[in-house]
């Protein structure tokens, strides 16, 4: 009698262990010095605190598919994931992200502001929970440019003042924005004019007339690399990238903030967690998702916190002790001429355009 | 023995007949064959058949409109898509009542991505409506007609309801039409229009550089092989490792060695450029294109070549040429009309191989394919990963095993697949 008590004893501590002491949440990411930022600004804080172990994961590329195939096979085992804005619109839409109220689940900022007027329009899904502003805009090898450096996003298309090879991204979304700009479409238009089969041959008429100076990117690592090599003499990347071959890597490259295009990204939380793991993940967005930590990330990377009470707080780089807010895209002197990604217009014409486009590079 | 054999059925030595014993006795041998190979089995059948099935039964499934919308689909079997008129309010209120339940479970959106895959804009239409829709009431506040095209004009087009009418069977043939640039319409199969036009040409390019990288690998890796089966074991073993070890290293450390060999600010043109062979304005091209993919590809393959080639020449006895030579034939002759006929089985296996992971492969292309030398695998990627078009990845999957399929038949009726040898 007293060795089955022993043994059911035994058994339940068993069982019942290892889901008392779950303190462990998988975080997935992008990986590189954006994963190192996040886990400088928000993890090492939070294990502190909490005692919880993070095991970073750089899938964020492959989120939503990932996501999607646990979803199906019904086993989730990530708590909590980065993505692009345009990514969980998309996992809002397929239901395999839980939706936030912005209210009761996220800290307002220090002066009582609620988070959803702190994020203001940045919300820009149900899901989503905006972390940074990042752009997406060009840099220049300054040596290579000759005597008139490029201040406008046309350079990109004056193969005459500006010989030499171009690298842009391996799709339609901002190419063709920039293509309408540069065919003298006015900013307010060109997603009234992308919407048109006319307008999409236009934007493709004016991209082949470059077509053989560009060499296409698929990762964001690519660029970089091509500038520092001076394999080409501009290219499309996201900011963050340039900021580290000119102030980390001291390359002789320059950004052309001209009609930057804004982007955000920030966290999900995959539906289908147990209730234990949900209060998890929500307990770490309510920490790392407050107005210092998101100030805190610019410390390590250059941008911008997607809270407005936060961007006072910006400071200094750690480890190079420069000031961080000239090289944020949210920069008056930076933001002089932008864009905001069209969430709404990209989830609509992305297939169609895509194939059309796809169709035009194998030409 | 003549007893037995002229009164009926052997008998074994308990009294059963001989040959049910005998039955029996090899039923239970096979059981144990069985059970010493079911982990394997098992293991392939969970791990590869039944994945791989259900992923290309992806590309006709399509129970996601009639699931979704159950009774908008029974009301639009009455409709005539072709009349050019609106369906009725019953469509309209069975709309209302599917969308109502959908929005709850949170299906329209997901209804939404599929069909914007048909139709631009249908997203947007789903997703927007979903938020007027919600504070419907399908019992009472019909009639909805009016009401639905009031929260979106869309809804007073013919096109929507037809796109909706097109793809509601639970099975379709519209994500094959759509792998080989076709699509499917109220009118029946139509072609893309010419500027989405592209999976064909991808197909095509796919197998006609797997070729070119197939017939690559042979040229090179034959000598290759014949040097290391020619020469003695201990310096042969050496330069085996010389062949082994990029097969070690990271496919992408290879594949990013190339880009850095082949840029135009690269190593090779800039030797070129230092020996004054090439102008420093006119530095070649050899990477972001059909070549660089090629070069790359071909390298990392070779490996795949040599071995089987190199284990089958190990095989052919040095005296047959000797014995062709002392006969009189020119070392070409005996090398063409004895040797070469041996190795030919090496050369099948090693094709058979390096074709067939051509075909396939997609992170090289990717890498160092620029535009015009990437395979259709990059888009069946894409289509996983970024546009979750599973159905059409599904159906350009498929598509693809069954081209190889058919090469390998007729492989094996033009070379003959017993002519394949590993060793």
């Amino acid at each position: 009698m007293k060795f089955t008590k022993l043994t059911a004893l035994a058994v339940t501590t068993a069982l019942v262990a290892p889901a008392a002491f779950a303190q462990e949440m998988t975080i997935v990411s992008w990986g590189g010095a954006y994963t190192k930022s996040q886990k400088n600004a928000y993890h090492d804080p939070y294990s502190e605190k909490t005692g919880v172990t993070i095991i970073n994961d750089d899938s964020s590329n492959e989120a939503v598919a990932k996501l999607r195939a646990m979803n199906e096979a019904g086993n989730v085992t990530w708590d909590v994931v980065d993505v692009v804005a345009s990514d969980a619109i998309r996992l809002c839409d397929e239901g395999l992200a839980m939706e936030i109220d912005p209210d009761t689940m996220l800290a307002p900022a220090p002066d009582g502001t609620s988070a959803a007027d702190d994020f203001g329009d940045l919300l820009v899904s149900d899901c989503f929970i905006p972390q940074i502003v990042y752009s997406t805009t060009f840099g220049y090898r300054t040596d290579l440019v000759g005597d008139t450096a490029p201040t406008s996003v046309c350079a990109v298309f004056d193969t005459e003042a500006y010989p030499g090879k171009r690298s842009l991204e391996k799709r339609p979304i901002n190419n063709m924005e920039w293509a309408l700009i540069c065919d003298g479409v006015a900013k307010d238009d060109v997603y009234d004019v992308l919407a048109t089969p006319e307008g999409q041959d236009q934007a493709l008429a004016k991209l082949d007339t470059i077509k053989d100076d560009v060499i296409w990117w698929s990762a964001g690592a690519d660029t970089p690399q091509l500038l520092a090599d001076g394999e080409v003499i501009m290219g499309s990347t996201y900011n963050g990238r340039l900021f580290s071959v000119i102030e980390e890597q001291k390359q002789p490259v320059a950004m052309l903030w001209d009609a930057q295009v804004f982007d955000l990204d920030g966290w999900i939380i995959p539906a289908g967690l147990s209730d234990e793991r949900k209060k998890q993940a929500l307990d770490y967005i309510y920490f790392a998702t407050d107005t210092q930590r998101l100030a805190d990330q610019a410390k390590w990377i250059s941008y911008g916190p997607a809270r407005a009470s936060s961007a006072p707080l910006v400071g200094q780089h750690a480890d190079l002790g420069i000031d961080m807010a000239p090289h944020m895209p949210t920069d008056p002197e930076n933001a002089k001429n932008t864009f905001l990604y069209n969430y709404e217009f990209w989830a609509d014409y992305r297939d169609d355009i895509d194939a059309k486009f796809q169709a035009w590079l194998a030409k | 023995m003549t007893d037995t054999t002229s009164d009926g059925p052997m008998l074994a030595a308990d009294g059963t007949p001989l040959k049910k014993s005998l039955a029996r006795a090899l039923r239970l041998q096979k059981m144990r064959a069985l059970m010493l190979i079911a982990p394997l089995l098992l293991f392939v059948l969970f791990s590869f058949i039944i994945p791989i099935f259900s992923m290309l039964s992806r590309s006709v499934e399509n129970n996601i409109v009639a699931d979704t919308l159950p009774l908008t689909v029974v009301e639009l079997q009455a409709w005539d898509a072709d009349s050019g008129d609106l369906p009725d309010e019953p469509v309209y209120a069975a709309f209302v009542a599917d969308m109502v339940k959908a929005i709850e479970a949170k299906q329209h959106t997901r209804l939404g991505t599929r069909l914007n895959y048909e139709q631009t804009g249908m997203s947007s239409l789903f997703r927007k409506s979903g938020r007027k829709i919600k504070r419907m009431d399908p019992a009472t506040d019909g009639p909805f007609k009016e009401a639905l095209i009031d929260v979106d004009k869309k809804w007073g087009d013919v096109d929507t309801w037809r796109v909706i009418k097109t793809h509601s069977p639970r099975y379709t043939n519209g994500y094959f039409l759509n792998a080989v640039d076709m699509r499917r319409t109220p009118e029946g199969a139509q072609a893309q229009p010419e500027d989405k036009q592209i999976l064909v040409k991808l197909f095509g390019r796919t197998l006609i550089m797997s070729l070119i990288i197939t017939g690559s690998c042979i040229l090179l890796g034959y000598p290759v092989a014949w040097i290391l089966a020619n020469l003695p074991m201990r310096t042969a073993n050496v330069l085996m490792i010389l062949v082994l070890l990029p097969f070690w290293t990271s496919l992408l450390v290879r594949t990013s060695a190339w880009k850095v060999m082949l840029q135009q600010q690269g190593v090779i043109n800039e030797v070129l450029v230092w020996l004054g062979m090439v102008a420093d304005d006119a530095r070649l091209v050899m990477i972001n294109n059909q070549t660089g993919t090629i070069i790359a590809m071909t390298h990392i393959l070779l490996p795949f070549m040599i071995l089987p080639m190199y284990s089958v020449m190990q095989t052919i006895n040095p005296s047959y040429l000797r014995a062709a030579k002392s006969m009189g034939a020119t070392n070409w002759t005996a090398f063409w009309r004895v040797y070469f006929p041996l190795s030919i089985p090496g050369i099948g296996a090693g094709s058979i191989l390096v074709f067939i992971l051509a075909i396939g492969y997609y992170i090289t292309p990717e890498i160092v394919g620029g535009t015009k030398g990437v395979f259709i695998s990059n888009r069946i990627a894409y289509h996983i990963s970024s546009s979750l078009n599973w159905g059409l990845a599904a159906a350009l999957g498929t598509i693809l095993l069954a081209v190889v399929l058919i090469l390998y038949w007729a492989y094996d009726k033009i070379v003959g697949i017993d002519n394949v040898k590993l060793g």
